[in-house]
């Protein structure tokens, strides 16, 4: 068994016979022509054909993977009607005398290298796609047929890297995953991949030889890795994964696109709490309405230093834009407690849950916090970001946040950067907080309870010691009550409110939130549609 | 000639969507329009030119128009870049 680790940019199980997909040979020779003006026709005809197969791949396309998606192949027709492109190799037929190939292998080159050389990478990204241009009509003039993958039985493709315009055309039900040497996470194939839900890795050291090709194989698109001739008791592990992904997957189809709604019509959100980009294709997968809770910790405690605004901002638009156009809250950062940074340099403390953390920190240290919020903000011109403060306890910390925020805003407007519309609330975790909510609610558009650290400041029961579980009861009344208030104090202010906490989750509570009025309940991805189901079953009345 | 200044608002730039766009709206008109960005420019006509130009957010660009028609694509010209970028 060989085990080569990529970066899955899509999860899921493959098992199947690998197909190494080899891009056509495009050797092309260089010859002497006589007769210029046939052989100009000869490249107007290949790019004419070229435009129109460009044209039925748009339209392919935009069915399966939407316009945003899609438009790559409108720009690669524009490129082959740039006019200095045609001119180019028109110059060079007509100067050089020689034939079509040479002269669209040239110009690919050419312009293809203007693009390497600059300095923006989404630009050199481009040029990838005059490369992918170029090839199409040298295919055509050589009279080979691009489209590919012939095989009857579904298998695993693996590749040097992909062009968008090869993903598209791969006969989805013959595709179980894709496997690149080269590829970022942000380069088509890999978006293109997760839209069609295919596991996908990305950047995998694999050899490109006959030491895999036609071998079996099987792809972890969660952990990034793919076994090449798997021993026993992987495959045997594997197949058990993939079963459980099946029956997960039936589940899926009855309840995907469903509403979230009980048999006497009362309507609730279900979102996903995710911790990294990555959750959200699972978030995706399992049809959450939205992001509940976006825990940004992860910015940080992966870290050495102090994320910078352009690498929060990166993720925060990814985010954005992944979710298309749902709803994602993101917390600001809620280190601290049990969530330690070494530069931080948080001092040692006694009682850490009650300590310097989340938003105390962020109010004692407002660069940091205006550092995450102007990439928030900036975030926001790209999809519906929202932003939820942590471990508030009384009005007077809102109104410091709101005056923070008010400043972040006046100096993206100073600098003429956009921003959207953002929703503000804040956790309702500390007993303070729910006590005081019905003035709260009149600061803020939401409230989401966390149950786990309000249920343990509630009780005063620390859930990490285990010699207190006798005395802990999830379901306390004292914990209910509290979530009730919070709850009809959000209405009673014309705001929302959800539970973020793994109460949430807890299917025995459902109807008892539905009779509260919870609006949105929030759970981990793979939670969400056996939520539904039980809130489809669920009767309020 | 017509000619007018715009700062560029889109995160990305001028990059190959609206790169692509701006060219066919450019073609709408008979005039000729040149992109200027410093001491480069390139011609709106032509999509490889104008990415090549690799205009940034924040950034400035000149738009010069010159033909029969150019009032009303200095017109359309300004309105697609204020709508798009």
């Amino acid at each position: 068994m060989q085990r080569y680790q990529g970066k899955g940019v899509f999860g899921g199980i493959a098992i199947g016979i690998i197909h190494i997909y080899a891009k056509g040979e495009q050797q092309v020779k260089r010859y002497k022509i006589t007769d210029i003006r046939a052989e100009i026709e000869r490249f107007q005809d290949a790019r004419q054909t070229a435009v129109g197969q460009l044209g039925l791949l748009y339209e392919k396309a935009v069915k399966e993977v939407g316009e945003t998606n899609a438009a790559i192949f409108e720009i690669h027709q524009m490129m082959l009607m740039d006019d200095d492109y045609l001119e180019s190799v028109e110059n060079i037929i007509s100067t050089q005398q020689v034939n079509a190939e040479y002269a669209v292998a040239v110009t690919g080159d050419n312009f293809a290298a203007m693009f390497a050389a600059m300095e923006d990478e989404y630009m050199r990204g481009r040029a990838a796609d005059v490369k992918d241009i170029s090839e199409r009509v040298l295919a055509i003039l050589m009279g080979r047929d691009k489209s590919s993958v012939i095989t009857d039985e579904p298998v695993i493709i693996v590749a040097d890297d992909l062009a968008p315009s090869e993903t598209v055309q791969l006969d989805k039900d013959k595709v179980l995953s894709f496997v690149t040497v080269h590829g970022s996470a942000n380069s088509h194939t890999a978006i293109l991949a997760r839209t069609m839900s295919i596991p996908a890795l990305i950047g995998t050291p694999i050899p490109l030889d006959a030491s895999i090709d036609g071998h079996l194989a099987v792809v972890d698109g969660n952990s990034g890795c793919i076994y090449v001739d798997p021993d026993d008791e992987t495959l045997r592990i594997m197949e058990e994964k993939l079963a459980q992904e099946k029956e997960k997957k039936e589940l899926l189809q009855t309840l995907k696109g469903k509403e979230s709604i009980t048999l006497d019509g009362r309507k609730v959100s279900l979102y996903a709490n995710v911790g990294s980009l990555a959750d959200l294709s699972r978030a995706l997968e399992n049809d959450a309405e939205g992001i509940g809770l976006f825990r940004s910790e992860f910015l940080y405690l992966e870290k050495e230093d102090y994320p910078t605004e352009e690498e929060q901002f990166a993720v925060y638009r990814a985010a954005a834009e992944i979710m298309a156009g749902k709803q994602v809250i993101i917390r600001t950062l809620d280190i601290g407690a049990d969530k330690q940074a070494d530069y931080f340099k948080l001092p040692k403390e006694e009682n850490p849950a009650m300590g310097c953390r989340a938003i105390r920190i962020c109010l004692t240290r407002p660069e940091v916090f205006k550092t995450q919020l102007r990439a928030l903000f900036r975030a926001s011109a790209y999809g519906k970001i929202s932003i939820m403060y942590p471990m508030i306890t009384s009005v007077k910390e809102v109104r410091q946040i709101k005056a923070i925020v008010e400043e972040v805003k006046q100096e993206l407007i100073t600098k003429g950067i956009p921003f959207g519309e953002v929703e503000q609330g804040i956790m309702i975790e500390t007993p303070a907080a729910a006590v005081t909510s019905d003035q709260l609610a009149k600061e803020v558009d939401f409230f989401s309870i966390g149950t786990n650290d309000l249920t343990q400041y509630l009780l005063a029961i620390d859930r990490q010691n285990e010699e207190l579980e006798q005395f802990f009861d999830a379901h306390h009344p004292a914990v209910l009550r509290m979530i009730a208030m919070t709850v009809e104090n959000a209405h009673e202010a014309g705001i929302w409110c959800g539970i973020c906490g793994e109460l949430a989750a807890d299917p025995g509570l459902t109807e008892q939130f539905l009779e509260m009025g919870v609006d949105e309940l929030s759970v981990s991805p793979g939670s969400v549609l056996g939520l539904r189901k039980v809130v489809r079953e669920t009767k309020v009345l | 000639m017509k000619e007018f200044r715009y700062i560029i608002k889109d995160a990305e730039g001028i990059h190959a969507r609206p790169a692509g766009e701006l060219v066919k709206e450019a073609k709408n008109f008979a005039s000729a329009v040149k992109v200027v960005k410093g001491d480069k420019s390139a011609d709106a006509k032509k999509i490889f030119g104008l990415m090549g130009l690799g205009v940034k957010q924040g950034e400035e660009i000149q738009v010069q128009i010159e033909g029969e028609d150019e009032q009303q694509a200095a017109a359309a010209l300004a309105a697609f870049l204020k709508a798009n970028l």
